[in-house]
Order: structure tokens, then sequence, then C-alpha cells
């Protein structure tokens, strides 16, 4: 019995640890800083509340091992040997639409985008207008999420170097910025952040590096990684340029 | 009790929705397409279910605990009435230094929250799989926090002091790219993707609201225009510091021998 919950202590030690820091933080600003102490209903509720979420933690982390790296990886493989690119990009463009298109901060960011536009009388100020502008924006984002895992896993196959297509990203950022009206840049920005979520992410790294390790000439590590930046780049391409159409 | 048990289920429910679309493009592929069977295939559903349990467990936790103090706190560290001392608005004649607690706040909670970030995690021990330790686990996942803490932290102060977010996007990229220049070959790839994992589970919520919180009560700033771009921040200090942070272990490993 005991030897079987080590290594779920030790795991669960792993987690205090990672989750520390923001006890500290909040726990100095509301004692120190604000001079606010907890009342004690509430102090329950906080430590009922961090329990749970070292045990999330705790659940995902021996989840990713068993589950979403290995399948990550034995996809990436499997793909490899049966030599087909246009499968491969196919499924590429599925995993990054299917895993933007519903993600909850993508919906949250696109209603406050309607929000904005509307207010700036970029489009009328009806629900059916606002409904439509941010449905739009949601599909540009998924879209250029789906073409990004597209192009990095075209990159990883004929192992061209990452920093000269990020760099020509940046630079047509940049120049961007300048056509680009100016309510839409923050929110292009931000939907560059809130894309990769925390299931897209180890996935897309596994396969990445899957990829790189089963194809010959290509090296795990300068080759695998580079997914998540294309699928953090390009939608802030394609939103500015749905802020210039619409 | 029951409302909490409700709460969880809601939470259960929604992590199930955001699983789902990934779940049927991988096992949709793997059967129409590879049609091979998954080696370990038990293992791996296990494997899907904890982290099911686990995302819920974690954002339960969190939205019953630790998000509703730290908005709250962000909520209340920038309101007039704190910085100034009883005042109802800022005054006309503020300097950006009134907010030393703001900027503290902003810096320590991007640090905790990325140390936090369970997608960082994950891309840590890949690439210290994948780089035979070259890479630590720890290192990585203090450098990206480093990043993200400076990055928020500049960014409140550009809230605060509001100068148009571009300029420092733009500066930021320039460093970017001579730092790519020079920075060793193998970690550049991971550093890109660095700015991408952080802005996830943990830290968005936390620093939306102190964006928020900032837009609305300094004078001069739109909460519409300026509460966004915190995140951009975020995404791109960290690829600094990692590179950074490659280009110091490079140097120390060329000093010593």
């Amino acid at each position: 019995m005991l030897v079987a919950l080590k290594p779920l202590l030790t795991a669960m030690t792993g987690s205090i640890r990672d989750l520390l820091p923001i006890i500290l933080v909040i726990a100095f600003f509301q004692i120190v800083v604000l001079s606010q102490p907890i009342p004690a209903n509430e102090l329950i509720k906080i430590i009922g509340g961090i329990f749970l979420v070292i045990m999330g933690l705790t659940f995902f982390i021996s989840g990713l091992e068993m589950g979403l790296f290995p399948i990550g990886e034995s996809m990436a493989h499997a793909f490899a040997k049966k030599g087909s690119v246009f499968w491969l990009l196919v499924f590429a463009f599925c995993l990054g639409f299917g895993t933007t298109v519903a993600e909850p901060a993508l919906i949250a960011v696109a209603k406050e985008a309607a929000t904005i536009a509307a207010q700036g009388k970029i489009i009328e100020a009806t629900d059916a207008a606002r409904d439509s502008y941010a449905f739009g924006l949601r599909m540009t984002v998924a879209l250029s999420v789906g073409f990004a895992i597209v192009i990095g896993v075209l990159r990883i196959i004929k192992g061209w170097p990452l920093h000269y297509i990020i760099i020509g990203g940046y630079i047509i950022v940049t120049l961007m910025n300048f056509v680009a009206p100016d309510f839409i840049i923050g929110i292009a920005y931000d939907s560059g952040g809130v894309t990769t979520s925390t299931i897209t992410v180890p996935l897309v790294t596994a396969l990445g590096v899957g990829l790189a390790t089963s194809i010959k000439g290509r090296n795990p590590m300068t080759d695998g990684f580079g997914l998540i930046a294309f699928a953090s780049l390009l939608p802030i391409i394609f939103v500015m340029i749905y802020g210039m159409v619409i | 009790m029951l409302e909490w048990f409700y709460q969880f289920l809601l939470t259960f429910v929604s992590t199930i929705r955001d699983v789902l679309p990934i779940a049927i493009v991988l096992f949709g592929f793997q059967f129409l397409v590879i049609r091979k069977a998954i080696p370990n295939f038990r293992k791996i559903i296990i494997g899907f279910f904890y982290v099911l349990i686990g995302l819920t467990f974690f954002l339960q936790g969190l939205e019953s605990a630790l998000f509703p103090m730290g908005r709250l706190m962000a909520e209340q560290l920038t309101n007039p009435a704190f910085i100034f001392e009883g005042l109802s608005t800022v005054p006309e004649n503020f300097h950006w230094s009134h907010y030393h607690w703001v900027l503290l706040f902003a810096f320590l909670i991007g640090f905790s929250t990325t140390i936090a970030e369970p997608s960082l995690i994950a891309v840590a021990i890949k690439a210290s799989q994948v780089s035979g330790g070259a890479i630590g686990i720890w290192g990585l996942r203090i450098a990206v926090a480093i990043g993200v803490a400076v990055g928020i932290t500049l960014g409140a102060w550009r809230i605060i002091t509001g100068y148009p977010l571009h300029y420092f996007i733009g500066a930021g990229y320039v460093i970017v790219i001579i730092q790519t220049l020079f920075a060793p070959k193998f970690v550049i790839a991971l550093a890109y993707d660095s700015g991408g994992v952080t802005t996830s589970t943990v830290t968005v919520p936390l620093v939306t609201a102190l964006g928020l919180g900032l837009a609305e009560t300094v004078p001069g700033r739109n909460v519409l225009l300026d509460g966004f771009g915190l995140i951009a921040f975020a995404s791109l200090f960290p690829i600094m510091s990692v590179l950074a942070y490659a280009q110091l272990s490079e140097y120390k490993a060329r000093h010593k021998t």
C-alpha cells in the first residue's frame, strides 16, 4: 500500500512546490500590503481550493506522460512511416482548427472585440451584427491556427530554418501595425496568446518532436519545436487582416 | 455543498467540451487514415481520463480559491483610494511611481502564475528529454517566468504612462531578432515556443483583471483599448529571457574550459 502511494506523494510534493509561489504572493499582498486578514470561513474554502489545484496538477502531469505525449508521438511516427505528406497536412490542419475553434478564451476575446467594434462604429450596434462579427473573428483565428500547424509541419519535413520564417512574420506584423485600424491591434496580439490551450500545447509539442525524430536528417531539438510559435504568430497577422477587411 | 458540487459538474462538462474536438481529430485520423492499433491503447485512454480529471480539479480549485482573491486584489491595488490614500479619483499630476505596489504585484503574479502553468511544465519536460538534460526543467521554467514577470510589469507601466502598445512590441521584436542572430541555434525554436505556452490557464485571468483595473482607473485610458495588450507582453518577453538563458549558459560553459 505504502509502496503504491509513494509515486503519488512524490508527484504531489512537486505540485505543492509549483503552487507555493502564487500562495506566497497572494498571502503577502493580502496580509502585508492591503493589511486585510482573511476571515476564518474564507480560509477553509481557500485551503480546500488549493488542495483541489494540487490534486489537479498531479493528475494532469501523470495523464500527460501516459496519454497526451505517447499518442502525439505515436501518430507522428505512424504518419512518417506511412509517407503520405497529404494526410499528415490534413491532420495538422484539423488539429489546429479543431482545438482552437471551441477554445473558451478565444470565444471571450471575440465577444469583447465585437463590443469594441460596435462602439467604434465599425459595425452596427445590434446583437446580430456583433454575433456575426465575433463568429467571423473566431473562424479567422481557427483557420490561422490550422494553417500555422500546416506550415510548421511542412517546415519540419523540409528542414527550413525556423528563424527566417518567424522573423519574416515579425516584420509583416510590424508593418501591418501602421495600416491596420487601431482598435484591432490589441485584440490581434491577444488572440495570438489565447490560441494555445493547456491540452493543445503538449499534444502539438509531442507531434513536432515525434516528426523530427522519425524523419531522417532532422534534429528533434532544433526542428521539433516551433509549432507553437507559428500558432501564436499567424493569428496576429490574420486578425489584423480581418480588421482591415471588415 | 450542493452548489459546489453543481459548479464542479459544470467545470467537468466544459473540460470535456474542450477535449472533445481534440479527441475526435486524434481518434478519427487514427482509425480512418492510419488504421493501425494504437500501442498501449488502454494506458492512453487512462491518461486522457487523468488529464480530464486533472484539469477539472485544477480549474475548479483556482476558481474557488485563488482567482476570486487575486481578482479582488488587483481591483483593490489599482483603486485610487488605496494608491492616493483616500482620494476617490486619480489626481491630474500623478507620477507612475505612485503605482509601485501595483508594479510589484504585476511582477510577482506574472512570475508565480507562470511557474504553475501546466502547459509550460509539459514543454519543459519534453525539452529536457529531447536535449538530454542540456536544458533543465527548472532552468527553462524560471527563465520563462522571469520573462513573463518583466513583460507584465512593463505592460502595466505602459498602461499607467499611456505610451502606445506597438512601440513596445516593435522594439521587442527588434531585440528578439538581434538575439536570434547570436543565440545558440538549438534553443531558438524552443524560445519562440515559450512565448505561446505562457498564456493559458493560470496567467490570463489574473493578468486580465490587473489590466482592466488599471485601464478603468487611470485617467485618459480607454478600458477597451488599453485593457488589451498585457497578454502580448507576456508572450513576447519570455522569448527574450529564454534566448538570454541559453546565451548565458553557453557563455558560462565557454569560460569554464
